[in-house]
């Protein structure tokens, strides 16, 4: 496949960017899109040229590092994928792709298409966390039992891997899916009673103060999530918001 | 050197005990006065990290990552074993130490692999208190399944994701300290030298990968939980950013490092589908449990396969080969790593293999759906003979178990592994070298201590499913907080460690003198032009099987490739901004040097054992042949070319398992 390519390209956080062409040639479609940007890379760099910076790791879409907003959607037009794994038989020959980075005020622009996704981490650090001392000197693990279907339904919020695609796909850079299913996995166990008024107030405190938007149901996250996170988690942040505003 | 494992006296069963009971301690009061620097922050090194935190120690965590969060240990898909006997299936301590060694290859530690039996079940305890949501039965307790080279169920699991729940656990453990101040986090930073002042490990050079700037730190101690080098293969199953620059700096500063050339190929990968691919994805071990993995019996077949004028589902179960079930009948499908590996290279050297390039092997499901379907259809009261129902009620379930790995398996492959029979083929895994550390995890330099994969000990030659994650949390959470502080009880009077000192001087300045060459040598070829030809030597050469003659050539290659790389690689963009081919080309360096020493220690050891495997050294069946004579430790020495590194050995014995051939069938 030949392709034209249109990426954005800013040298610093504090640089002006711009979106600049490239075409690339004899793309086989089993390649991954990453891939793809790969040989981009290595051509750019034999001609002199300076690489196109992109977040990236483990490239088997459980990391949550690749980010990219193609041609107008997180993580490109394939569904339940990360970046890594859409692979270039989504795209035709001929095709002009619009690559991008995460555009949200609280995800501000390192390099090109690389942006600070930190806001999460301190998000977490706000109360994203069981208060357990790991000195292994806890009761039994079975000494917890957990109703099977809140268990699953904790794994299914706790597989969210952080990646940014909901902040990105929504209009109001909203982080209440990520904020939603980190609150859903504690709140659906028991082990995470104790604390859990605490901790949806500070959590939610800081996604707000990191200047993420607001939702307004539009479901834009839910669509565009790589690993499916369900919108029901942020209705059960609200409720264990609500309820905590009120013990509180 | 004379290397001392400082293994605890008295009988296996109490050394941990007894060695906790008589190590030194440091005053909690004291602890608020220690600094302490971890590198890493996957399993091994989140866990140290919040656990030492927690302990009262003030803790700097460094990361290449833009978070801990994403620590390669995240995608670690099948499990963690535990001895916790909740199935009642005779699982012990014992039991699990037994099969790791045997697993190994007896080229572990016996006290070592005991301590991280012993502790395996306190992970489990302590994970689940973290709220790490582990699959569950429906009366609320822990499921269990099992992996290759066990006859018990012990290993827990999160779907297909364990790897990603457990270091969830581990940094929502950091996050609590890190929101109590109690451990300073640096993300996008680099480690790129230890330094040493009067012979202790009280630093690293580090690079803020954003702004290129090199920074100073000083601690009392160091630990290094970086994990594994399997990257100079190029294609592996690690991130592209897992590297070796972080050891290998350790080790060019004193630190011995430990059997380099052992390497575990993990048999359920996705195979190779082309020259661009970047990495392999493997495909979780737990698949073996219910998948059955066959060749064509005839050549012909397996010719009409490859060509593509015959489909897998329309060939008859008598025309297939399950060698595995053939081979190994005691334990099937369920084979260590190695075994399996090596019997699929194999049959593909054959030429049995089944995709275009004929190297790979079928994982097939269609028994597992009819077995799993007749068994709901039977439970909900419908037709046990309708083989359309059974089937679709069969792929249900299977598809709660490992749906994440089909519907991955799907998006690469772009074949729907529900109806076809998955391709797979043995892919670089795990290292099971690195460097050298005694009991107490510490290595040959003192204050310096390395955990997790980017040690060498708990392995031994080879690894078993669901024991990588275990070993990882066992040395975090549970032995260095412990053994460390022996060490640091000595320093409660130190101070600050200075860091405008003429060793902090001299180890930045080979950092920046290093990073400037690269940058101004301007040559023709980019990193990953020399990468890919490291890896290709690698992989032909010290791979799955190796001889005399090619590691021998590979020495060579390997040593000419690095002198070309320094003379032709090209970096381009500067040193003092985000650059990430900058970043690369030292980690290429290092693998270009480890890539030789792992050569020089696979000719070295005249022996077939786990994951390595010297094509002289075979039983008439085809299997390993271990050689008493090599039941020891190689520890390397650095003496500047990796071809002037010192051999030392460190014995094994044996005292509680009785060293017997290792046998599945």
């Amino acid at each position: 496949m030949n392709l034209t390519l249109k990426i954005w390209r800013q040298k610093g956080a504090n640089d002006k960017g711009k979106m600049v062409d490239y075409s690339i040639s004899d793309v086989s479609p089993d390649m991954s899109f990453l891939e793809m940007l790969d040989v981009l890379n290595s051509e750019l760099i034999t001609k002199g040229e300076e690489p196109v910076a992109f977040d990236h790791d483990c490239r088997e879409g459980i990391c949550g590092s690749c980010s990219l907003y193609i041609n107008g959607e997180a993580h490109g037009p394939d569904r339940g994928v990360t970046t890594c794994q859409l692979h270039m038989r989504m795209f035709k020959d001929g095709d002009v792709i619009t690559i991008e980075p995460f555009r949200a005020k609280a995800f501000p622009v390192i390099k090109d298409l690389i942006v600070d996704r930190s806001a999460f981490d301190r998000i977490q650090h706000a109360g994203g966390f069981i208060s357990v001392n790991t000195s292994g000197l806890t009761v039994d693990a079975n000494a917890i039992p957990v109703n099977k279907h809140d268990a699953d339904e904790s794994f299914m919020a706790a597989t969210c891997i952080g990646c940014g695609a909901c902040v990105a796909s929504c209009k109001n850079a909203s982080a209440m899916l990520f904020v939603g299913a980190k609150v859903s996995q504690f709140a659906l166990l028991p082990q995470g009673q104790v604390e859990a008024t605490d901790r949806v107030l500070n959590m939610v405190k800081q996604m707000d103060e990191e200047g993420f938007g607001n939702c307004t149901n539009t479901g834009a996250c839910e669509v565009e999530c790589p690993k499916g996170i369900s919108l029901e988690n942020i209705a059960r942040m609200n409720r264990e918001y609500l309820a905590a505003s009120l013990k509180g | 050197m004379a290397l001392d494992a400082k293994i605890p006296k008295g009988p296996l069963a109490d050394k941990w005990t007894n060695h906790k009971n008589t190590i030194d301690l440091v005053n909690p009061a004291n602890k608020r006065n220690i600094d302490i620097i971890v590198v890493g922050t996957g399993l091994a090194g989140g866990s140290a990290a919040a656990t030492l935190a927690e302990l009262g120690y003030n803790v700097k965590a460094f990361c290449f990552q833009d978070s801990p969060r994403r620590a390669h240990s995240i995608a670690a898909q099948g499990g963690i074993n535990a001895a916790k006997n909740y199935q009642g299936d005779g699982d012990s301590t014992y039991r699990l130490f037994y099969d790791t060694v045997k697993g190994g290859d007896y080229r572990s530690r016996e006290a070592n692999v005991y301590r991280l039996a012993e502790v395996s079940a306190n992970i489990i305890d302590q994970c689940v208190a973290q709220g790490v949501p582990f699959a569950r039965e429906y009366g609320g307790l822990l499921d269990n399944r099992s992996f290759g080279g066990v006859l018990v169920s012990r290993t827990f699991y999160a779907a297909g994701q364990t790897g990603q729940q457990l270091l969830l656990g581990a940094y929502s453990a950091m996050n609590r300290q890190i929101g109590r101040g109690k451990i300073t986090m640096y993300n996008r930073h680099e480690m790129l030298d230890v330094v040493k002042v009067d012979g202790k490990a009280r630093g690293i050079i580090a690079r803020d990968l954003v702004s290129g700037e090199i920074e100073r730190h000083s601690a009392h101690a160091v630990v290094l939980g970086t994990g594994g080098y399997g990257n100079v293969f190029y294609l592996s199953t690690n991130a592209m950013g897992s590297n070796v620059t972080a050891a290998w700096k350790a080790h060019k500063r004193g630190a011995y490092f430990a059997n380099p050339c052992y390497t575990q190929i993990h048999p359920t990968c996705i195979p190779v589908s082309g020259e661009h691919q970047s990495k392999l994805t493997l495909m979780s071990e737990s698949l073996r449990n219910d998948g059955r993995i066959w060749v064509p019996k005839k050549k012909e077949d397996a010719e009409a396969i490859r060509a593509g004028k015959l489909k897998p589902t329309a060939l008859a179960e008598q025309d297939r080969d399950y060698y595995l079930e053939r081979r190994y009948p005691a334990f099937g499908n369920l084979v260590p790593r190695d075994v399996a590996s090596r019997a699929a290279k194999e049959r593909c050297d054959a030429g049995f293999g089944v995709n275009k390039t004929g190297e790979a092997v079928y994982l097939d499901f269609a028994a597992a759906f009819m077995r799993y379907g007749k068994e709901q259809a039977h439970v909900k009261g419908l037709d046990e003979n309708d083989d359309a129902l059974v089937k679709k009620l069969g792929q249900e379930i299977v598809k709660t178990k490992y749906g994440n790995l089909f519907q991955m398996y799907e998006k690469i492959v772009n074949q729907n592994p529900y109806e076809t029979p998955m391709m797979i083929y043995p892919a670089v895994h795990y290292t099971m070298g690195g460097i050298w550390v005694d009991y107490n995890l510490q290595t040959t330099v003192p204050g310096l201590y390395a955990i997790g994969e980017a040690n060498f000990s708990d392995h031994g030659a080879n690894r078993l499913g669901a024991s990588a994650l275990m070993q990882g949390l066992a040395d975090g959470y549970f032995v260095l907080p412990y053994t460390i502080g022996d060490y640091l009880s000595h320093d409660i009077r130190t101070g600050k460690i200075p860091t405008d000192t003429k060793e902090f001087e001299e180890a930045e300045k080979t950092v920046v003198d290093n990073i400037n060459h690269l940058i101004n040598n301007k040559g023709t070829h980019p990193v990953d032009y020399f990468h890919r030809r490291l890896g290709k030597i690698m992989w032909n050469k010290c791979g799955m099987a190796r001889n005399a003659e090619d590691l021998k050539s590979a020495i060579h290659e390997i040593s000419d490739l690095r002198a070309e790389f320094w003379k032709d690689v090209m970096v381009p963009g500067s040193a003092d901004e985000f650059n990430e081919e900058l970043a690369k080309a030292g980690r290429v360096a290092d693998f270009l040097e480890l890539g030789e020493l792992f050569a020089k220690d696979a000719l070295q050891r005249e022996e077939s054992a786990g994951g390595h495997f010297r094509d002289e050294y075979q039983t008439p069946e085809g299997e390993a042949m271990r050689r008493k004579e090599f039941q020891y430790v190689s520890a390397w020495e650095y003496k500047g070319e990796p071809k002037d590194a010192v051999l030392h050995k460190e014995e094994l014995s044996y005292e509680n398992i009785e060293v017997k051939e290792r046998s599945y069938k």
